[in-house]
């Protein structure tokens, strides 16, 4: 009895020490090299895994920055461009110059500009409802009112307004990762550049229908009618599938199209009122 | 003993208020629209141009691809506007908006009463013929029928199931047609079996249809190789592979097509349509629509020609009653609900249902209690409680491997789920993202 804790001792010592001596060489044999500086890019990055970068987590966006021998199309959206410039420096390389972007809803369909002709009473769901029909009102572009994107949003930056019944962004929040424009069924978020102020001018209509049945549907939509086109002196506003578009990285912010839409369409947020009393009306409606 | 499918099903109120309503030819309109989509498939392409005179029976928009269907023209008259009309889904599409005038039809169609039995085509002919005449499955589904009756190499079929359950609760129409077309959906499952080269044909019929039974299985007797065969009212027998486990014992495998069991499934519907077609040289532009609802003043089952807006039909039904709360083109388990009464019939369009507007809301969803009912009544093993959770939290690849994408979307579950689950909702959804990833795989 007395010689069985002594064996007992001796003989796991020995099982230990076998199994310490294969591990040995099994772990020098399959040992995995990791760039060190992966942890290090890791460290700065901002570690939200939000996915905006296009990898799966900021571990991946990591690997990526340090594998890569330009930063061409790296871009941590959430970090912007300070972070980017760290992560540079960090490794030695140099960093683009990207334009910081803010998520817009390219829709202003309140009650009161665009009437319901039907109730849902399905799931509160986006995704759903889009598969199911056109939606509760005529226009079967906008926005469903089901808040997919804020469900989406990993940094709070979207909340409903309940009396416009459309989603908010708050610009200060708002990373540009994208994750409510691949939430949105109807695909009418926009990244647009960021400009000062958090001055904005965009068509807030995504309805490609004719003038006609656009209008039907809803007071604020783009009929296509071209004025905004013919006025705009930088070439920054197209027409196509009867739908205007201002490109952001040409728009000077002159403000000339705006008061030219017939249905109001064009919104222009947070810019000071225009003297002439008429034209200050659009801004009052927007969300921000 | 009356056959049925073993797993899952159920059985919803039948409510089939129009069984005793003959069929009625619903007056021309005075404009007809017709989308150039009515089928599973491609959309056909118009051929017409705005001012041009067109005839009943004129092919007006014609199939792009093997799976898409020819579109005809259902009234004579002249072609106002081609333009984007909004359909039953909401969503808009293009159609060929006619404006009416006289009905006059193509002259190679044969207008008379007299039924013509002998056929006198090979497969080839016939199957050329329900190409040329818009053919598609009148159940619901829409598929092109040509490409059914196409028996690709190294397939064998033995044997054609005609398709007369209409499980569906509310819907008569092809029960109607069964009653007093008779002869010539025997006729048309005589030509269907032409042309897929079988010897055997078997009828289905539930057992709550004793009149159609009787006289069909009466008829029959007449008609070689064909059978008919009484089941028992179960939701969703008229689905293919439950019908085809009913009648032949055979199990569709997941994923494969009731070819791959050496068999072929037509409605009568499309047996009527295609005896129309190869006898009579009638394209398919008009067809049974059952109109019903409990609130309405007279439901029926009215002839229809396509493109005729759904007003037509609710007007002629005795009018849209005030409680109404929802309309459901189809039946009240798979059919959809539409929000505008100027969306045309389409080919597909098995019925028409007013539903109350106490009737028409659904209850509020609660917690799953893993009862398993759903479990239960899919008739095809499914797991739906599941399922919904996997599309819910957005794990695809488990929804696939547990078989989301051979979910028919019947319905059963929903319906009987006592927490008012939104089964269907979620499993929909997760499956159409599911065969999307599954297309992009095969891609790459």
């Amino acid at each position: 009895m007395s010689s069985v804790i002594p064996l007992t001792i001796i003989s796991l010592s020995v099982i230990a020490s076998i199994a310490a001596v294969i591990l040995f060489f099994v772990a020098r044999k399959f040992k995995v090299f990791e760039d060190p500086r992966i942890d290090e890019v890791q460290e700065i990055l901002p570690a939200a895994n939000c996915g905006g970068c296009g990898f799966a987590g900021c571990r991946n966006f990591a690997e990526a920055l340090v594998k890569a021998d330009s930063f061409e199309g790296l871009v941590c959206p959430v970090g912007g461009a300070k972070i980017m410039e760290e992560a540079a420096a960090l490794l030695g390389k140099e960093a683009p110059v990207v334009d910081p972007l803010v998520a817009v809803l390219l829709c202003n369909g309140t009650p009161e500009f665009r009437p319901k002709t039907s109730n849902y009473t399905g799931v509160y769901d986006c995704r759903i409802s889009h598969n199911l029909y056109a939606g509760e009102s005529d226009c079967s572009y906008g926005c469903l009112e089901y808040a997919d994107c804020v469900r989406a949003c990993a940094f709070s930056a979207l909340y409903m307004d309940p009396e416009t019944r459309l989603p908010v962004v708050i610009d200060e929040k708002c990373v540009a990762c994208g994750a409510c424009v691949k939430a949105c069924p109807r695909n009418i978020f926009e990244l647009r550049k960021k400009a000062k102020k958090d001055r904005k001018i965009y068509v807030a209509c995504s309805n490609c229908d004719k003038g006609g049945p656009a209008r039907r549907a809803c007071k604020v939509a783009c009929i296509g009618c071209g004025k905004c086109v013919k006025v705009c002196q930088f070439d920054a506003i197209t027409l196509e599938n009867n739908l205007a578009y201002i490109d952001a990285t040409k728009c000077t912010f002159c403000r000339k199209c705006a008061p030219e839409c017939p249905t109001n369409s064009i919104l222009e947020i947070n810019f000071p009122p225009r003297k002439q009393k008429i034209e200050a009306e659009p801004a009052q409606t927007t969300e921000n | 003993m009356l056959k049925t499918f073993p797993t899952g099903g159920v059985h919803p109120p039948e409510n089939k208020i129009t069984a005793n309503a003959p069929i009625q030819s619903l007056p021309l309109p005075e404009q007809v629209i017709i989308p150039v989509s009515q089928h599973i498939g491609a959309p056909a392409t118009a051929i017409v141009n705005k001012g041009d005179t067109v005839k009943a029976g004129q092919t007006i928009a014609t199939s792009k691809g093997f799976v898409s269907s020819n579109i005809h023209s259902s009234v004579s008259g002249k072609v106002s506007k081609i333009d984007m009309v909004t359909d039953t889904t909401g969503y808009k599409q293009t159609a060929v908006f006619i404006d009416v005038s006289g009905d006059e039809w193509v002259d190679t169609i044969d207008r008379s009463e007299e039924i013509i039995q002998d056929v006198g085509l090979t497969p080839e002919e016939i199957t050329r013929k329900c190409l040329d005449a818009g053919i598609v499955g009148l159940g619901g589904a829409t598929f092109p029928s040509h490409v059914k009756l196409t028996v690709p190499s190294g397939k064998k079929c033995d044997v054609l199931i005609i398709n007369g359950v209409e499980c569906e609760p509310y819907l008569t129409a092809d029960h109607r047609l069964m009653l007093e077309r008779g002869e010539e959906v025997l006729t048309g499952a005589t030509i269907l079996m032409k042309a897929l080269r079988v010897e055997k044909a078997l009828i289905g019929i539930e057992s709550n249809k004793p009149d159609a039974l009787a006289h069909i299985a009466k008829l029959a007797s007449g008609f070689k190789g064909i059978t008919v065969h009484g089941l028992k009212v179960k939701y969703p027998q008229g689905a293919e592979k439950q019908l085809i486990k009913a009648l032949i014992k055979r199990e569709v495998p997941s994923g494969r097509l009731p070819l791959d069991v050496g068999t072929v499934v037509h409605n009568v519907g499309t047996a009527f349509a295609v005896y129309e077609a190869v006898q009579k040289n009638k394209p398919l532009f008009e067809r049974v629509v059952t109109v019903t609802g409990r609130s309405l003043s007279s439901p029926g089952n009215f002839l229809v020609r396509t493109g005729t807006p759904v007003s037509k039909l609710i007007a002629a039904a005795g009018g849209m009653p005030e409680d109404t709360g929802k309309i459901v083109a189809g039946g009240p388990m798979m059919g959809k609900a539409i929000n505008n009464t100027d969306v045309p019939v389409v080919k597909g369009m098995s019925g028409l249902l007013l539903i109350p507007l106490e009737e028409s809301g659904r209850a509020g969803s609660e917690p799953c209690i893993r009862c398993a009912r759903c479990v239960s009544v899919c008739p095809l093993g499914l797991e739906p409680y599941l399922l919904m959770t996997l599309a819910e939290l957005g794990l695809y690849e488990r929804a696939e491997t547990e078989k989301i994408t051979d979910c028919m979307e019947c319905g059963s579950c929903s319906y009987t789920c006592p927490a008012a689950r939104p089964l269907l909702d979620y499993i929909r959804l997760g499956k159409g993202i599911v065969i999307k990833m599954a297309r992009e795989r095969n891609l790459k």
